[in-house]
């Protein structure tokens, strides 16, 4: 299984992820993100730990996928990988715990910048191969 | 989808299905299939269907696919009936664009050029992640409110500065708290920074005038050279964006099912939440306006250090993403009505009160940067546009190809080409610079053509690049 692919978009940059389960599916997202800024491989020195809550997948994945930018601009935190990542529901809203591995973006040679996820073209889906889903990006 | 001619640069896409107003596009043939190629026209006909519309959606000649409205794209709602949308104004509020105008001659630049370019991009943080000085929270609130003031206030500028941007640099009616702490961390180090993607420094020589009047009220002459700046409100801006359309999604979550793209997700204005958006993003203009600012401080202190006898001053500075609440003649008679512009520039006429004073009798500067190696162009504010776009002229050349397209088409050796052999100094990353280089983007000259036919903008002065620092 592919994890993501980049499709074409005339000002900003559109990609789709895939996974077996959800997780890895939002796993391979982050990454397809990561990538559009940084193409070096990244160490895991530093520690971070993400929680968001949303109403549906949607809004999840954007929560998501917006702390890794925000981890960028405030703390200067590139990630590198997963440690561990947990999908469920409670009280009718998908929760999302993990905790990931990075480390300082000052050590790396940057590509371009995004400014934000946004919901133009959104959508999480499950199919007979498992999770995928669409993003456009601001950048 | 029907698309009616009306003239040679002017088109209409009537009201169909869930469309409450029509689409009225200024475009010549050859731009009108470059729209063609791409969802700008779905993503014109999504926002034709939003309540409180007034007249029609516009879109510029430099029109292309964003998301949620298309870039180049201009509306009018009424302020009872009417929405806002964070979406629409984009995460970048108040990208805009701020050209200074020098009595350096171009052969005085040239010998000195590539020095004056790496102390620039010394002085300027620019790329991602890439911040300046870090202010305090406090600093941060007082540039909420007070834009470009606090850092004139702050030696950062001269009080002639502010009378020459739009808004004079401060949007009236922000309350930081609006403004969450997320977005204000963001901003802490961005203050005074480029940051990436399609943001720039040009040094230029002014190469054409086409109207010497208007040209020497503006400070502009043959030969000189001028700067160009763009970028906007950073992380602080975007985050404001993304809070936003958050807490809008999450208010209106029964709404979203009848928006044909949830990314145009909206509050009325006169509602809680849009009254505090509307404040959040009036606080990013100012943010923006701010940043601008500082950058050009900066560069005018290398330029004067460069040229100590030699006049550095700002000719305007405007807003390219941007909602405001502005009076406009609606159906022969004046109505405040809130104007969204996305990726377009206000375009005021002779005698309007919101022209500074110093150009009032001839227009507002309207300023169109064209691609890394293509002309820019300045043009001045028209009367006609009041009647034909809400005030509204083009903002760039628009982007004609995606950047994946770029990177599989181009080499960053093709990209040096064109640059050597326009004798253009480049600073900036290598990716950054196959996806803006001049074949990604539509020909500025049709743009212009089309601005000028149509009356959006009038011509002023045509400027080449000689030296560009990309982010």
């Amino acid at each position: 299984m592919i994890k993501y692919k980049f499709l074409t978009h005339t000002a900003d940059v559109k990609f789709q992820a895939f996974g077996n389960s959800l997780e890895e599916c939002f796993e391979n997202a982050a990454f397809a993100l990561v990538e559009i800024i940084c193409k070096e491989k990244v160490k895991t020195i530093i520690k971070k730990d993400i929680k968001v809550e949303g109403e549906d997948l949607e809004k999840l994945l954007y929560d998501f996928l917006e702390e890794f930018l925000f981890l960028i601009d405030s703390k200067n935190f590139i990630f590198g990988k997963f440690k561990k990542i947990k999908i469920y529901k409670k009280n009718d809203k998908y929760q999302l715990h993990c905790e990931i591995l990075g480390d300082n973006l000052k050590n790396y040679q940057t590509e371009i910048g995004v400014k934000a996820i946004t919901y133009n073209e959104m959508w999480v889906v499950k199919d007979k191969k498992g999770y995928k889903c669409q993003i456009v990006v601001d950048v | 989808m029907e698309i009616k001619k009306i003239n040679d640069n002017e088109w209409e896409i009537p009201c169909e299905g869930k469309m409450n107003v029509g689409v009225r596009i200024f475009a010549s043939e050859k731009l009108l299939k470059d729209m063609m190629k791409d969802d700008t026209f779905k993503q014109a006909m999504n926002v034709a269907t939003l309540p409180g519309l007034i007249d029609k959606v516009i879109l510029c000649p430099d029109a292309h696919m964003g998301y949620g409205m298309p870039i180049g794209g201009v509306v009018g709602f009424d302020l009872d009936k009417g929405v806002v949308a964070p979406g629409m104004i984009g995460f970048d509020i108040n990208c805009g664009i701020r050209l200074l105008a020098t009595n350096i001659s171009k052969d005085e630049f040239i010998s000195k050029r590539k020095d004056i370019l790496h102390d620039i991009k010394r002085t300027i943080p620019s790329g991602v992640g890439k911040g300046g000085e870090k202010y305090s929270r406090e600093i941060l609130r007082k540039v909420l409110i007070d834009g470009a003031k606090w850092a004139v206030d702050n030696n950062l500028g001269i009080k002639e500065d502010l009378e020459r941007t739009e808004e004079n640099g401060r949007m009236e009616g922000v309350e930081p708290k609006d403004v969450s702490d997320r977005a204000i961390l963001r901003g802490l180090s961005q203050l005074g920074t480029l940051g990436a993607g399609n943001h720039f420094i040009d040094i230029l020589v002014i190469d054409e005038i086409y109207d010497s009047d208007v040209a020497e009220v503006f400070g502009l002459q043959r030969g000189n050279i001028a700067i160009m700046i763009h970028c906007g409100s950073r992380g602080l801006g975007h985050q404001v964006a993304s809070d936003y359309l958050r807490i809008i999604d999450e208010e209106y979550l029964k709404k979203i099912k009848e928006l044909s793209d949830r990314e145009l997700v909206n509050a009325p204005i006169k509602s809680e939440l849009g009254k505090k958006y509307l404040s959040a993003m009036k606080g990013s203009v100012n943010f923006a306006f701010c940043n601008r600012q500082i950058i050009m401080h900066k560069i005018r202190k290398i330029l004067e250090k460069n040229y100590p006898n030699k006049k550095v001053n700002l000719v305007y500075d405007i807003a390219h993403n941007i909602a405001k609440i502005e009076e406009h003649v609606i159906k022969g008679k004046k109505k405040e009505i809130l104007i969204v512009r996305k990726g377009a520039t206000r375009s005021f006429g002779p005698g309007h009160k919101e022209v500074p004073s110093v150009y009032r009798k001839i227009g507002q500067p309207v300023l169109i940067p064209g691609s890394m190696s293509t002309p820019s162009f300045v043009l001045v504010g028209t009367n006609e546009s009041e009647k034909i776009s809400f005030s509204s002229s083009a903002h760039g050349a628009g982007r004609a190809h995606s950047r994946t397209w770029a990177h599989k088409t181009l080499s960053i050796e093709k990209v040096r080409e064109i640059l050597n052999k326009k004798d253009i100094i480049l600073e900036g990353g290598f990716r950054g610079a196959i996806e803006e280089s001049e074949l990604s983007y539509k020909d500025i000259d049709e743009v212009i053509e089309v601005t000028e036919n149509t009356k959006l903008s009038k011509k002023v002065a045509k400027l080449i690049p000689l030296a560009v620092i990309i982010g």
